[in-house]
């Protein structure tokens, strides 16, 4: 698979999701598309035809509002139909703002309160490690998330239990809700931090797919492994990029869209 | 009625019956928040390594660990004192577990008084007021080891999905249950029969209550007592049997009256079946360091609170 071209349609495709509503979370969504990409295009043992199948590999995406980028992954590999993409954020709809776990054939785990899906990643691996299974779990978090001190308690975990089948993601595009994480809590050097916590730290253009490939492939076989993602916040969604940085939650017109999606193109 | 202590104490009881359950059922993980040493889950701990997690002194994290377990079909017991398996970890037992709808046991020891010299910090009068209003959690307060043993045995097994929180004493309890006695989650155990009053209690107030119902009826008073050990889903219909037969309920729970065992009981009479209740229980008060017996004394939570609820 051309991981650039499928990188591209999942962003034209996020930005046609989000054209239905008018509106949502198009800056950590379209930061985190070539990560997904990279996940659902090659790295991932998956099978759309089975999303509970024990042996998947499977993906916690903790910062939750990105779904949207997430929700049209699955649907291009085949999880549910393309149609099914006009739900999002529809009323009795299978695609909240939100990922759900109990609504999306796909999602494995629900979030939305930041700051939990690094423990439930913790956990996967472990139960799955406990059940003799060669599965791998990867957790895509946003660096704003890593406010919230539970990231740093599962942190010492996956560490502790030398959880080598455990892949953090970190989409570190600089920007949370109120403003640039350098201004609202800063989180220094994140990757000395990662490392002092006993995990082998990477880091990677966000937006550059070989760059995430090469970093994939560096990862230890002993610990924990975290790739910081260096990426911008609405990357290539050219209304969002110029509203950095509050461009967490937008609304938009469908003319915005279909320009971002012309430059996309 | 003679009350004699049980000669297992509940933390034995807990580990007994989960290290029974982990033998038949590789699923079965223990998970503690380096209270291993206190829970008594220790020869669980040393009885199956690969399957007993120290999370360190993290709920939080625990509680998200115990649903990525579920997440790969574990059945995962989480413990900790009840402050911080309930009011610390709240948001994480809503939206990781019940929201997610996964599937795991928090237990948290120490409740109320039984927290005795750790005091007020460690002792929860809330843990069930707090987490009640999270949709469909089953809360349960079992009042023995008997009673404890057999309701972790069907936790353990594939009859229950879902969040599920048990408060329990580590220690002594009074004995209320002969062996073989059978528990159905959601349905209360009437252990005494009378038709005047209808005490309902749990965990330690429902040897309190027996207590209370042999006092009462010295005095001309015939009571019923009912262990609900279920606080949520409330026992419905054997509440409304009993208000159709008795003039007053009395409520007894080793907790704070706001969000505990006596609303949920008044919130099904002013529905269904209106009648007076009298509320034993915390007053809206923090805990405090002190021997059980003298705290019980002060907060009300003893047999002579019940006789005088319903006397007056």
């Amino acid at each position: 698979m051309n991981l650039k071209e499928f990188a591209k349609e999942i962003r034209v495709t996020t930005l046609k999701q989000l054209a239905v509503p008018g509106f949502g979370h198009v800056g950590g969504a379209m930061s985190i598309v070539e990560t997904l990409a990279v996940l659902f295009g090659e790295t991932m043992r998956i099978d759309p035809s089975n999303p509970q199948w024990s042996e998947r590999d499977k993906l916690i995406l903790s910062k939750g509002h990105a779904g949207p980028a997430l929700y049209s992954t699955l649907a291009l590999k085949g999880y549910f139909p393309m149609e099914m993409l006009t739900e999002l954020n529809k009323f009795g709809g299978r695609l909240p703002s939100h990922v759900d776990r109990s609504k999306t054939p796909g999602v494995d785990m629900t979030a939305g309160s930041l700051g939990q899906g690094l423990s439930v990643a913790c956990g996967v691996a472990l139960g799955d490690r406990m059940s003799g299974r060669a599965c791998h779990t990867y957790c895509i978090v946003g660096d704003g998330e890593l406010d919230e001190g539970q990231n740093w308690e599962a942190m010492m975990f996956a560490a502790h239990y030398k959880l080598s089948n455990l892949t953090l993601l970190v989409d570190n595009n600089k920007v949370q809700l109120d403003g640039y994480t350098d201004d609202v809590m800063k989180l220094g050097d994140l990757a000395a931090k990662l490392t002092a916590f006993g995990w082998k730290t990477l880091t990677a253009d966000g937006h550059d797919v070989d760059a995430i490939r090469a970093a994939l492939a560096e990862r230890s076989a002993e610990c924990p492994s975290a790739i910081i993602l260096d990426t911008i916040k609405g990357k290539g969604a050219n209304f969002a990029e110029a509203a950095v940085p509050n461009n967490h939650h937008m609304t938009f017109t469908a003319e915005q869209i279909e320009a971002a999606i012309q430059e996309v193109a | 009625m003679t009350l004699e202590k049980s000669p297992i104490l509940m933390r034995d009881a807990l580990c007994n019956t989960l290290i029974e359950a982990a033998e038949r059922d590789e699923r079965i993980i223990a998970l503690d928040a380096d209270l291993v040493g206190s829970s008594g889950l220790k020869p669980f701990f040393k009885r199956f390594p690969e399957r007993a997690v120290n999370c360190g002194i993290a709920e939080a994290n625990m509680i998200g660990v115990a649903c990525g377990l579920s997440l790969t079909g574990k059945i995962p017991f989480a413990h900790s004192f009840g402050p911080f398996a309930s009011r610390r970890v709240c948001d994480q037992i809503f939206i990781s577990a019940a929201y997610a709808k996964l599937n795991i046991r928090v237990i948290g020891s120490d409740p109320g008084v039984t927290a005795a010299y750790n005091g007020g910090t460690h002792m929860p009068f809330e843990d069930m007021g707090v987490l009640r209003s999270i949709p469909g959690i089953t809360l349960m307060e079992p009042a023995d080891p008997t009673a404890l043993a057999a309701i972790t045995k069907q936790l353990a097994g594939d009859e229950h999905y879902g969040v599920y929180y048990l408060r329990m004493s580590r220690k002594d309890a009074i004995a209320v249950y002969g062996e073989g006695e059978r528990f159905e989650i959601g349905k209360a155990k009437i252990l005494r029969a009378g038709g005047d009053v209808a005490v309902f209690a749990s965990g330690i107030m429902v040897a309190e209550a027996l207590r209370a119902a042999d006092e009462l009826a010295a005095r001309g008073i015939q009571a019923t007592v009912v262990d609900m050990f279920t606080w949520k889903p409330v026992d419905t219909e054997l509440i409304c049997r009993l208000a159709a037969k008795v003039k007053l309920f009395i409520t007894a729970e080793n907790h704070n009256i706001y969000g505990g065992l006596g609303n949920a009981i008044a919130e099904v009479t002013a529905a269904n079946c209106p009648i007076p209740i009298k509320f034993v229980g915390v007053k809206d008060r923090f805990g405090q360091v002190g021997k059980q017996n003298e705290l019980q004394a002060e907060y009300g939570l003893t047999a002579d609170e019940i006789v005088k609820a319903a006397m007056r």
